[in-house]
């Protein structure tokens, strides 16, 4: 399988910050993949990068199987790009600025503007400067949504949209999904969003990659909660590899376990008898939080969005 | 809490964000009258020169243009001369300043924030108007002082600069009320500065034949006030009277309407764009024709008046023999007329240099804005984008100077009953101001590839080299320094030889500048805030 886009070791600084610090991330072509991280930490950066707009200091990037840098102009007919941070000319109305964006891209499919415009409930006629967060966003997310490219990059695009309309993405996003060969890089905070829609996820921190994969991979790399409710006492669990926070209840017994131990517990557990089990998989929350809450001690960063 | 509260605050904010802005206006406009004074002292010293140069000024089209003089002295001339150009200024000043305070910070959410704190309702608009009157009485007086010292009475002097400051403060009130009206703080400046547009041409038609219609327009009371020539100070109170009135509707305006809302609804627009709206220049010239068409129609008025002006100076019947002597040394009458459209023309220039210095910037403000990240993102290239701004600073440019001097040439040949001989000349004096205006814009254009932050030092290099063209000579300075403005190259046309070398020259500058800025402007991040 080809890779959409593939940056490696890209660095980018301002000054005296580093947004970018050896950022490695690949996207396959066909998958929708989550670009996830808190604000400032570099996701802005490398979708600029992507775009041509930033120079990377250091590293290397491909995408569409150009660079993006130097061929910016020709790789942008085969892509499409939604602001996290949508501004548009105030005395354009909507339906303008979509229509100018999709020509300037090089076509638009007219029955697929119309149909979003009616999914999304924008009205085309209004001035620019009339428009809220959100409408402004919907307008981006049409222009964006109704051409014909090979990749969308998405920089938090929901970011304003009410849960209905959210849902109505999510829609939007599954059938691009299906469409052969199209290739979408959503970055985004929203883990629900995440998770209901990417094949894969590259989760970021200070400027670089601290896991990537499918969440499947993910999950089987961290652990499962389990509660169970024991028919006998049971000895040793605790001192079991790659069982974590035990506690002992009444018989209830809670506790962690690391997914690669998962099997040896359990065979443990049924040994003694088992009444009652939940397992709960690591939901991607906690994926992010084991990546973030080492951030506490970390110095401010600040974010790169202008 | 009462709707005032935060006031203090707000203006504090207010003077902090416009301390260089409003610093420069405020300079600037205190410095002109002094400067036109000791100019005068130097060119007329004595009154019999001052009687023979007054002569001149009788000629309709100049009353319609800078209004009547009312007092043969130094004074009486500094006002005729500087009055209504220095309170079409300082109106301006205030109705941006006003407008850049209320409405500009509601459109851009800025202000929903601020609302959101202990701000009472009338808090805003209150501190916008004090910052321009502020600003106005700093003006008032700096003028009044300036004038003073270049030991002009003190009446006169206190009495133009009060007229100044008490303009200023008129239509930052027009603008405070104007500000309530659209959503959109580029039409509330419109408004006002439509409303600026009107009173001009009332007092132009009023000076001109039935007096009392420049006793309806604003411009025209500051002249009424007689700085120089007997005060009538009582006046003043028009401007106190409808000050209060316009502050009092813009107050009561302000308590009817929502945040954000303005009380004139927004139009719907067209819900497709037009089969046309498909490259970067179709946009640039959407965002552009507005601003093109209102320049357009500026200077060709001021090109059609100056150049029936320039038809009477011919007619001068000179008392005078120092005058005389002048006049033939610049070849004569016609010499005289030549100089006069020579003069005329080289502020044309400079004018539209402004609107090239403008449009130059719209770059920087389509990147500040963020709004050039989502156009680039598709197959525009950056120099597609540089382009398609910038031809409207190099041809936009073209086409305002060809209008000026067309309409200059026709106005003045059909006064002097030869269209045919004057349109040619004419025209060239306004063309050959070109390639200057270019340098600008090449000049703008390297400051927004290789210095973005920078790049409103653009303007700066606009006021330098008006400033040393005007007032170079003026305070001395050796000929060098006033070389550094592109117009001190612009050969004074008609009358002076043509030569195209230092055309050529300016248009290689202006080359050179822009093409380092279009290289830094491919090669550096984009956007930059």
């Amino acid at each position: 399988m080809t890779d959409a886009i593939r940056t490696d070791a890209l660095v980018k600084t301002f000054g005296r910050t580093r947004a970018l610090d050896g950022l490695d991330l690949a996207v396959q072509t066909g998958e929708v993949h989550g670009f996830l991280g808190p604000n400032g930490a570099g996701k802005s950066t490398t979708i600029r990068i992507l775009l041509g707009l930033l120079h990377a200091d250091a590293g290397a990037v491909t995408l569409l199987g150009g660079d993006p840098w130097r061929d910016a102009a020709q790789l942008h007919r085969r892509l499409a790009y939604v602001p996290g941070d949508v501004t548009l000319w105030p005395n354009l109305t909507g339906g303008e600025v979509i229509d100018l964006l999709g020509r300037l891209r090089g076509g638009l499919d007219t029955k697929r503007r119309a149909e979003l415009l009616e999914r999304f409930d924008l009205d085309p006629r209004k001035k620019a400067r009339t428009y809220s967060k959100g409408n402004r966003q919907k307008v981006a997310l049409i222009a964006a949504l109704a051409s014909d490219v090979e990749l969308l990059l998405l920089d938090e695009p929901t970011s304003g949209l009410d849960p209905l309309m959210e849902e109505v993405f999510r829609q939007v996003v599954l059938e691009e999904q299906r469409r052969a060969g199209r290739t979408v890089l959503l970055s985004s905070h929203i883990l629900a969003e995440v998770e209901a829609l990417c094949d894969r996820v590259t989760i970021i921190r200070d400027g670089r990659a601290v896991e990537t994969g499918t969440l499947a991979g993910m999950r089987h790399l961290t652990r499962t909660s389990i509660q169970v409710d024991l028919a006998g006492p049971v000895d040793g669990l605790a001192s079991l590899p790659g069982v974590h926070d035990l506690q002992s209840h009444n018989g209830t017994v809670r506790f962690d376990v690391d997914t690669t131990a998962l099997d040896a517990v359990l065979r443990q557990l049924t040994a003694v008898g088992i009444r009652s089990l939940t397992s709960q998989p690591p939901t991607l929350e906690e994926l992010f939080l084991r990546h973030y809450d080492r951030t506490a001690g970390a110095e401010p960063r600040s974010e790169v969005a202008q | 809490m009462n709707s005032l509260t935060g006031t203090r605050a707000l203006t504090r904010l207010a003077l902090r964000l416009d301390r260089v802005r409003l610093t420069v206006w405020v300079v600037g406009l205190a410095v002109m009258p002094m400067g036109t004074a000791a100019n005068y002292l130097k060119l007329y010293p004595t009154q019999q020169d001052l009687e023979a140069v007054s002569g001149v000024l009788s000629n309709p089209s100049l009353v319609a243009l800078s209004g009547p003089l009312f007092g043969v002295s130094i004074g009486g001339l500094t006002t005729w001369k500087i009055g209504v150009t220095e309170f079409i200024l300082v109106a301006l000043m205030s109705l941006l300043t006003v407008v850049r305070h209320t409405r500009t910070e509601e459109e851009t959410g800025r202000l929903e924030l601020l609302r959101a704190t202990v701000i009472g309702r009338h808090a805003p608009l209150t501190a916008a108007l004090l910052t321009a009157v502020l600003a106005n009485l700093a003006i008032a007086v700096l003028v009044a002082l300036g004038l003073m010292a270049t030991g002009l009475p003190a009446a006169g002097s206190a009495a133009l600069g009060l007229a100044t400051g008490l303009v200023g403060i008129l239509f930052a009130a027009i603008a405070a009320a104007a500000a309530q009206l659209t959503q959109s703080a580029r039409a509330a400046n419109g408004i006002a500065a439509a409303v600026l547009g009107g009173t001009y041409l009332l007092r132009a038609v009023g000076d001109s034949g039935p007096t009392w219609l420049s006793w309806l327009s604003p411009t025209g009371w500051g002249l009424h006030m007689r700085p120089y020539a007997g005060e009538r100070w009582w006046v003043a109170l028009l401007f106190v009277g409808f000050a209060a009135v316009f502050i009092a509707v813009g107050y009561v305006l302000e308590a009817r309407r929502d945040v954000g809302a303005g009380l004139l609804a927004e139009r719907l627009g067209p819900a497709e764009a037009s089969p046309g709206l498909r490259t970067p220049l179709a946009l640039a010239w959407r965002l552009q024709r507005g601003l093109l068409l209102g320049w357009t129609i500026g200077l060709a008025l001021s090109g059609a008046v100056l150049g029936g002006a320039a038809a009477g100076i011919g007619d001068l019947e000179s008392p005078n023999q120092q005058l005389t002597d002048i006049l033939n040394r610049m070849g004569g009458r016609n010499g005289l007329t030549d100089a006069f459209l020579a003069a005329i023309f080289g502020i044309i220039g400079m004018v539209a240099a402004a609107y090239t210095v403008q449009v130059t910037l719209r770059l920087r403000q389509e990147e500040s804005s963020g709004r050039v990240e989502a156009l680039l993102a598709t197959r525009v290239s950056r120099l597609q984008w540089a382009a398609s701004h910038l031809v409207f600073a190099l041809l936009g440019t073209a086409l305002l100077l060809a209008v000026s001097g067309l309409a200059g040439g026709l106005a003045y040949g059909a006064q002097v009953h030869d269209v045919g001989g004057q349109v040619g000349r004419v025209f060239g004096a306004a063309m050959v101001q070109l390639p200057a205006t270019w340098v600008l814009a090449g000049f703008g254009v390297a400051l927004i590839g290789l210095a973005p932050r920078l790049s409103t030092l653009a303007w700066a290099a606009l006021i330098l080299s008006v400033l040393l063209v005007e007032l170079g000579a003026l305070f001395g300075l050796s000929q060098w320094i006033v070389d550094i403005a592109p117009f001190a190259h612009v050969p004074k046309l008609p009358g002076s030889a043509f030569t195209a070398t230092p055309m050529l020259w300016l248009t290689v500058v202006a080359v050179a500048l822009g093409a380092a800025g279009l290289v830094g402007l491919r090669r550096r991040d984009m956007p930059v805030a």
